[in-house]
């Protein structure tokens, strides 16, 4: 039903790092059932991945998939990563942009399999039909993921078709929340894809092509991008995401009372005017990128200029790419006090391959557990860490990554892990074990984290049901009903796979139009039926890899700090939990 | 990119195999991008170098290609100093750039530009950068 005729979408490419072997096979069945994407990621991760498998042992498998509209129409950006998370031994899902998804198009795949256990530290690069296995032992323990980078880009042919994708020393040391870099500024950053390259032993993975994919309705296929480009140029919501970015959010959920601040002891935050995007972009921003064929340019890049420090007019540029949930996890979670200080820790998490959102709300957790006492200067061996001070917590990032006592051992698998050590559960800011993302914004947001397939705010949006709804109460089924909607829809774009920034573009009818390019005829019911089921694909996944929603509770923490509804009730958000394991959970039991 | 994808969707299709522009990183993107697309030069290396006359010197710049003359030996590629000859790696023969202007048109930015000689009386279409 979804896979145009004779396109190389179809092609899987499967490599094995134990045997340093690969293949191809024709996987038709899968591309037309599930599309792409999500929906061809989950029945690979469930088909290759034995149950139980050890997240970062040789069994866990790697999937990168695409979908029929990367290289076909505007801003269909993304790369979906499957994997099994060692954050949080679930179901691991990370998207990316960059050149990841138009390399493994144009290399003439749908998607790509990484299985088994390499002996000696590798990159891989996909180079149109090849691949090529070339020894990393030069790079591994290497300081700095961009050199790394730089390296790996002087190494390769096609500059300009090709995604480096690589893991910095986090995710050699097995930092379950590693993430993995590509293009230097995009990342599969949530859920630790960077510790699973590290186990496997894989430094790099590299994809070229440059091939063509065939349309077989030309005429329909030029009309059709252009209204999709025009739409895109013109509307408003692109535009913010091109001028002052996402962190946009900053200055507007601090005017709600949304912002998390000091490990959400707060809602609003006094350095928000001096962190907002507004003032990163009047004395910060450098310049603006796009990921390939999107016409938006959401990237931005802030100039950080250090001086030598025993060298007058020296100085170092560095460009750090900047978004709102960064500014939030190392900004207003930490009470930041200078651009130069958040810039500069976001600089370090970058050049270890962090995710910069857990890292965060993991320092965050640490500042507070020793605040209380739970923890002392000899866990932290002798780091006294306190908000706004990025200097320490610079040094803490440095042992977090040496892993130098069973502390920083402990804090390497997140704050859900060291909190049931050290205590300090109630305000360890973990859903399903993930760290929190930037929102709280109300009922809908802490439930969305908790119960999204992937725990992150991207799952369904329940931020923006909270803000549309604010002055009025949603019952516990109506919002439980709209995030589930909405979260299946998002099955959809995933699928396609495009930017969930281009969401609003992207509407059910458009999508149908948008397939007629591929001679193919589908109905708005079909896409909305398709979601469904891939929803239900990844909750299965779930259940059979022991996911139990009620081994989760919400940290006491959110209904200590005020929303813009109000504070939280507990017997609400338990109660939306509820109501939501009854209509998925006891729906999928009885058949998995 | 999309300048790029443009190109290709000329000929109908989709990808960058048939594209005459490109677009790459000046020493990875840390650094900036640069544009490679046929400046229109009024005295061309590309036709010069060319053992078949398979490209023909343009009115106004540039040069057109003859497929059926043709015989795919690169020499093109490599008189040209700005990497402006693309090459078709599935018909084995370079891509060239006929100055129509459809990738002006889905550049958002306003990096490229399509400038009438006639109308400004100058020598060389070059992007504006």
């Amino acid at each position: 039903m979804w896979l145009p005729r004779h396109d190389p979408i179809k092609n899987v490419l499967y490599i094995d790092l134990t045997l340093k072997k690969f293949w191809v096979e024709d996987r038709s069945d899968l591309f037309e059932e599930y599309m792409g994407g999500t929906g061809v990621a989950i029945k690979l991760l469930e088909e290759e991945i034995p149950r139980n498998a050890d997240p970062l042992g040789p069994d866990n498998v790697i999937v990168f998939a695409i979908g029929p509209f990367n290289g076909v129409y505007p801003a269909a950006s993304k790369t979906v990563a499957m994997f099994k998370s060692p954050h949080t031994g679930n179901l691991g899902e990370s998207h990316a942009g960059g050149r990841s998804s138009i390399a493994i198009r144009l290399a003439g795949y749908g998607a790509i399999v990484i299985k088994g256990t390499s002996s000696l530290p590798i990159w891989v690069s996909i180079r149109g039909k090849n691949v090529v296995f070339n020894d990393a032992r030069a790079l591994w323990g290497m300081r700095s993921s961009y050199t790394v980078g730089r390296i790996i880009r002087e190494n390769e042919p096609n500059p300009g078709f090709r995604t480096i994708m690589r893991i910095g020393r986090a995710g050699e040391k097995l930092i379950t929340y590693a993430g993995v870099i590509t293009e230097t500024y995009r990342h599969f950053g949530r859920l630790g894809l960077g510790a699973v390259f590290g186990s496997k032993k894989l430094k790099a993975l590299v994809v070229s092509g440059r091939g063509s994919i065939p349309i077989s309705n030309k005429r329909e296929y030029r009309k059709i991008y252009k209204e999709l480009y025009d739409t895109m140029v013109k509307s408003p919501v692109m535009k913010k995401y091109h001028d002052i970015g996402t962190p946009v959010n900053v200055l507007r959920l601090n005017e709600i009372g949304a912002l998390p601040t000091k490990n959400l002891k707060a809602t609003k935050f006094e350095n928000a005017d001096i962190l907002s995007g507004e003032n990163l972009a009047k004395g910060y921003l450098a310049r603006r990128m796009a990921c390939s064929h999107c016409p938006v340019a959401c990237i931005h890049l802030a100039a950080l200029r250090e001086p030598y420090v025993d060298e007058p007019f020296f100085y170092k540029t560095t460009f750090v790419s900047y978004d709102y949930e960064p500014i939030f996890a190392l900004g207003s979670m930490l009470g930041a006090k200078s651009v130069d200080g958040f810039l500069k820790l976001l600089d370090m998490i970058e050049t270890y391959g962090l995710d910069a959102m857990s890292s965060g709300v993991v320092l965050a957790w640490i500042t507070e557990a020793f605040e209380r006492g739970l923890i002392g200067e000899k866990e932290l061996l002798g780091e006294k860490p306190k908000w706004g001070d990025h200097e320490t917590y610079m040094r803490i990032i440095d042992k977090l990554v040496e892993q130098p006592n069973d502390f920083y051992k402990a804090i390497g698998k997140g704050c859900a892990y060291a909190s049931r050590i050290y205590g300090g559960e109630d305000f360890a800011l973990t859903f399903g074990g993930n760290e929190m993302p930037g929102y709280h914004t109300g009922p809908a947001a802490p439930y969305s984290f908790m119960v999204g397939a992937r725990h992150s705010h991207l799952d369904s949006a329940g931020y923006s049901l909270d803000e549309k709804t604010i002055g009025k109460e949603l019952t516990e089924e109506e919002i439980v009903d709209k995030l589930l909607e909405e979260e299946r829809w998002r099955q959809v774009l995933t699928s396609l796979v495009v930017c969930l920034f281009a969401r609003g573009v992207y509407k059910p009818e458009i999508i149908v139009d948008a397939f007629k390019a591929f001679g193919l005829t589908v109905k708005v019911d079909d896409l909305y039926e398709l979601g469904k089921k891939i929803h239900m694909e990844k909750y299965k996944f779930k259940i059979r890899e022991g996911f139990d929603l009620d081994k989760y509770k919400f940290p006491k923490r959110i209904f200590e700090t005020p929303t813009p509804h109000g504070y939280l009730s507990e017997e609400k958000l338990v109660k939306m939990k509820r109501i939501f394991k009854e209509k998925i959970i006891n729906e999928i039991k009885p058949i998995s | 990119m999309l300048c790029v994808f443009a190109c290709a969707r000329r000929f109908g299709e989709s990808g960058v195999a048939k594209s005459a522009i490109r677009v790459s990183s000046v020493g990875g993107v840390e650094t900036g991008y640069r544009i490679q697309v046929c400046r229109a030069c009024t005295d061309p290396p590309c036709a010069s170098v060319c053992p078949t006359g398979a490209l023909l010197r343009r009115k106004g710049g540039g040069v057109m290609l003859r497929p059926n003359l043709c015989i795919g030996c690169g020499n093109c590629v490599d008189a040209c100093p700005i990497g402006a000859v693309q090459w078709d790696i599935e018909l084995n023969k370079p891509i060239i750039c006929t100055h129509c202007g459809y990738c002006v048109d889905f550049c958002p930015h306003g990096v490229l530009e399509l400038i009438d000689l006639k109308e400004r009386g100058e020598i060389h279409v070059a992007p504006k950068a």
